[in-house]
């Protein structure tokens, strides 16, 4: 099937198999930093957003893409690199397979709410497993972004 | 210290969180042809016949094998030393299959679609055999989990397949049933733990192609890459010259990668049809396919007298070893070794375990390994015995557990090599932990339980234990620093990082050695071809071990350049002095940067590569140890339990690198969280596992978890480098008793079957 789609602000015109997943498409085009943690839409190692909101990329097909836009870490180098630094600065990027999907989450999460309670941090990223790093880092490195970003006048406490 | 013991951010952390191609399916070439794997259904069976000709005629299939066209030779998967514990049980494919998932055929494809339509066209007929499928009663069970004749054992570890017995330790220090006898107070609990996965986010996956020599070159997700080349050699029945093992970035481990499982795949293939060939498992694979932390059943027996003195242990321990013996007698042994140890001051100790087969998923490593199960049945038993001395439980540590300066004998006899000299355990600051833990957690003024409403309850509990650095006079590790024509150095180690930042502490010991800046120092690791050997990711040993490989190599380089530098000043070596930025000439004064000198020395003068190995293997055990303590809250309604807290204070020596050992041991504790109340492998009763995706197996989520405190004892151990010990799998053992004791004071149920989940507790409560 043939599908029009923008992918990190690039036009793509893609002959897809019906049953092919976002996920593979974007790994077959060379995104790497998309990655597969399980088959049944669970882990969050996957996302990507598509028109701007955070999306598993494993629970998409690709043909049903057709006018929109998706954003993989690729195309949101500077927000990586700026959480990212976060998220190094506090050690919690381990074996850094699931740092990408969480990346797409936390920008998901700030467009959402940009100055978000422990709750909403909970709700936004729950979607987002980690079996390295226990978590708690994870939470120190997004609050210290948000507060250094939106001023330490925001509700989050430290 | 410049370098050593402080929190630099790890070297390779900004390409990680970028998302940079670094991990082996970004790597492999998209030309690789795609293997897949026909699993069983049955969790036992012997195949009647197979039929490939109609897969084989499907357009695209390359290749594909079945026990009949396949070499038939024993071996183990399990990555440890040569010759492995483990027993040779395991054949590329066999006639019978052992659990569900173990593999049938194997199958290679130019695309996933082709291999997957492939295995559906595979005829197989079974004869369906009755599986044994209950630990408890396998010894006696009359059907055999291996009826073939050809599997052996290297060493002696009471290999019994005929009993279905893998392996057995044994081990007794003083007269146990005569001290129990004269005890005040004896108690006996038996306690079982679960078998639960390893988790990681990345699951099994290699590939695999010839390099310019025909030489067989295999790229894995592996923690193991040196004995995967000795395991995949004895296997594929080549010789190990002809095979390279490469491990890229990898997606965490836990000990699941520390077996070698995916490799055989596509390096088949690779020799057959001399094309790249690669696999990567499915999570439902990585579930029924692989390994998971061994299930254990301990009966525990503590002898004391009425003022908290424990006098005599003894444990019986059952461990499941599922279809093949991988890592069983290790884990078994570690169950007992690194455990009993804890408790010096008893006059009587036996540990008696057996390890069986079953058909189901076999048994592997899994951080923690055996220890995690063992300090969960001791440290419960002995927070039993508190309870029925009405004794605080941190007294009853005070009283018994191991302190600085101390040892016992139990130490030498069970550490390979260990002379008659008592190993003393001079860095251990367990009393330091316990005290510090109580007031972190608010012990004296918590503790028992306080009630925050009319259904809910917090209790509090805790738990010691240790782990080992490396395992003495086995697990050896090599690192080779060269001097670059620039003045820096590469750092070739065989270590291999999980995630964990391994590369970035040993970049910080060369750099602390060696007195350079830790930009100096450029590392390399885990290439057979390319970098010196290292037993691999496990066992803890990664900073102890090849750490002090490290060193040993930095301290001969800096030999080297002093020797060099005499020769380059035309003196003698005492006159030349290595500041990490200068080479001087104390008689003259004169002086060379370390960059102008090493260029001179590769273009103008002496002409000469710098290079220097150091090897490392522990001779002393220098374990790490922890006290955790929880704060929970019990649903009186419902028997949900939450983590209020959990406190862990870890004695791991030096850390190397503070902010990643935090990390380190904030993921072991939730690790820990996920076995005490939320994570299971579940099986129907016909083998089939019914907890085979994240939906049905359940890691800890952010929301699980509660608030975690960690913080380190200020301990040194000398013989560890720069004072470290190791950290990685301590920081697990202690979350399981440590909860369930929580749980026992906040509500008075004793869970001593993991995990506590609502419904154990709900019905203690109400049935
Ligand atoms: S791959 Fe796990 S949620 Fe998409
Ligand atoms: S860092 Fe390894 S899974 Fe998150």
């Amino acid at each position: 099937m043939v599908v029009n789609l923008k992918i990190n602000g690039r036009h793509y015109t893609l002959d897809v198999p019906p049953d092919e997943i976002l996920l593979t498409t974007l790994r077959n085009l060379g995104f790497n930093s998309v990655r597969q943690g399980c088959d049944t839409s669970t882990c969050g190692v996957c996302t990507v957003h598509v028109d701007g909101k955070a999306v598993l990329s494993c629970t998409v097909l690709t043909c049903r893409l057709d006018g929109h836009e998706v954003t993989t870490l690729e195309g949101v180098e500077e927000a990586a690199e700026t959480i990212g630094r976060f998220l190094v600065e506090e050690g919690v990027e381990q074996c850094g397979y699931c740092s990408p999907g969480l990346i797409m989450s936390i920008l998901y999460l700030e467009k959402c709410v940009p100055q978000p309670t422990d709750e909403q941090i909970l709700h936004y990223l729950n979607g987002n497993l980690c079996r390295c790093s226990g978590y708690e880092g994870q939470l120190r490195a997004i609050k210290k972004y948000l507060e250094v970003k939106y001023g330490a006048g925001s509700k989050q406490a430290i | 210290m410049r370098v050593v013991n402080k929190p630099f951010n790890k070297i390779d952390g900004m390409s990680l969180v970028k998302g940079k191609p670094l991990y082996t399916d970004d790597l492999c070439p998209p030309s690789a042809l795609v293997v897949k794997v026909l699993r069983s259904p049955h969790a036992f069976a012997r195949i009647k016949r197979i039929d490939t000709s109609e897969a084989e005629k499907l357009p695209g299939v390359e290749c594909i094998f079945t026990y009949q066209n396949i070499h038939r030779k024993p071996f183990t998967r399990a990555g440890q030393c040569h010759p492995e514990l483990s027993p040779y049980d395991k054949f590329l494919l066999d006639e019978y299959v052992r659990h569900v998932g173990d593999d049938v055929a194997i199958v290679a494809a130019v695309d996933e679609k082709t291999a997957l339509n492939a295995l559906k066209l595979i005829k197989v007929e079974y004869e369906v055999l009755k599986p044994v499928l209950d630990f408890e009663t396998a010894e006696e069970n009359p059907v055999l989990v291996h009826p073939e004749d050809d599997i052996f054992a290297h060493l002696p570890v009471g290999f019994d397949p005929k009993h279905n017995v893998a392996c057995r330790v044994n081990f007794a220090l003083g007269e146990v049933e005569k001290v129990l006898e004269e005890c005040e107070v004896v108690i006996s609990r038996t306690y079982k733990t679960q078998p639960q996965a390893q988790a990681m986010m990345e699951t099994q996956r290699a590939f695999s192609y010839l390099d310019p020599y025909g030489r067989l070159v295999v790229v894995a997700s592996t923690q193991i890459p040196f004995h995967a080349r000795r395991i995949l050699a004895n296997a594929l029945d080549i010789p190990a010259s002809q095979i390279r093992v490469i491990k890229p970035r990898i997606g965490g481990g836990f000990g699941a990668k520390q077996t070698v499982n995916a490799e055989f795949y596509p390096a088949l293939v690779t020799l057959k049809t001399g094309k790249p060939a690669k696999i990567v498992y499915t999570r439902s694979e990585v579930f029924n396919a692989t390994t998971t932390r061994h299930a254990m059943k301990f009966t525990v027996t503590i002898g004391a007298m009425r003022d908290g003195k424990i006098r005599a242990i003894d444990v019986k321990a059952l461990s499941n070893t599922g279809a093949y013996g991988e890592h069983a007698e290790t884990t078994l042994g570690a169950a007992g070794k690194k455990v009993l140890p804890l408790y010096n001051k008893v006059e009587a100790v036996r540990f008696s375990g057996t390890a069986v087969y079953t058909n189901m998923v076999p048994g592997g490593a899994l951080r923690g390994f055996g220890v995690t199960q063992g300090t969960y049945a001791l440290e419960s038993a002995v927070n039993e015995l508190a309870a029925e001395l009405n004794m605080d439980p941190t007294l009853i540590r005070d009283i018994n557990m191991i302190k600085k300066g101390e040892t016992t004998p139990l130490i030498n006899m069970t550490t390979k090599g260990a002379g008659p000299d008592p190993m003393y355990m001079d860095s251990c600051m367990l009393d330091y932990c316990v005290k510090r833990g109580k007031e972190l957690i608010k012990w004296e003024e918590k503790y028992p339980k306080y009630q925050v409403s009319r259904t809910k309850v917090r209790g509090l509990g805790m738990a010691i234990a240790q782990q080992g650095s490396g395992l003495p006079n086995i697990d050896m590790a090599a690192a080779t620093i060269k001097l670059n024509d620039d003045g820096f150095f590469n750092l070739l180690v065989g270590a291999t990082d999980l995630g964990t930042g391994a590369e970035t502490i040993l970049a910080q010991i060369a750099a602390e050695t060696l007195g350079v800046d830790l930009e100096q120092i450029v590392v390399y690791s885990s290439d057979t071809d390319a970098t010196p050997f290292d037993t691999g990711a496990y066992a803890s040993s990664t900073t102890y071990t090849t750490g002090n490989a490290v060193i040993e190599a930095a301290v001969k380089m800096k030999e080297e350049i002093i020797k060099t530098g005499a020769l380059y000043f035309n003196t003698q070596p005492e006159k030349i002095i290595f500041d990490g930025k200068y080479i001087i000439c104390s008689a003259t004064d004169e002086k060379i940067s370390l960059a102008d000198f090493s260029k001179k020395i590769t273009y103008n003068l002496l002409h000469t590569q710098l290079s220097t190995t150091g090897s490392f293997v522990p001779k002393k055990q220098a374990p790490p140890y922890m006290a955790g303590f929880a704060e929970v809250e019990v649903d009186l309604e419902t028997g949900k339990v939450e983590v209020v807290e959990f406190v862990g204070i870890v004695d791991c020596g030096t850390p190397i690198n503070p902010k990643l050992a935090r990390i380190q041991a904030e993921g072991g504790i939730v690790t820990g969280i996920g076995l005490a109340l939320y994570e299971e492998v579940r099986y129907a009763s016909n083998g089939k596992l019914v907890t085979d995706n994240f939906m049905d197996y359940k890691i800890p989520t952010r929301r699980d978890i509660g608030k975690i405190t960690v913080e380190f004892a200020p301990g040194y151990e000398d013989t560890g480098p720069y004072g470290a010990k190791s950290i990685g799998e301590v920081v697990v053992n202690t979350v399981a008793p440590a909860i369930m004791d929580a749980i026992y004071n906040a509500c008075g149920v004793r869970i001593r079957e993991l995990p506590a989940t609502p419904e154990k507790i709900w019905r203690a409560l109400n049935c």
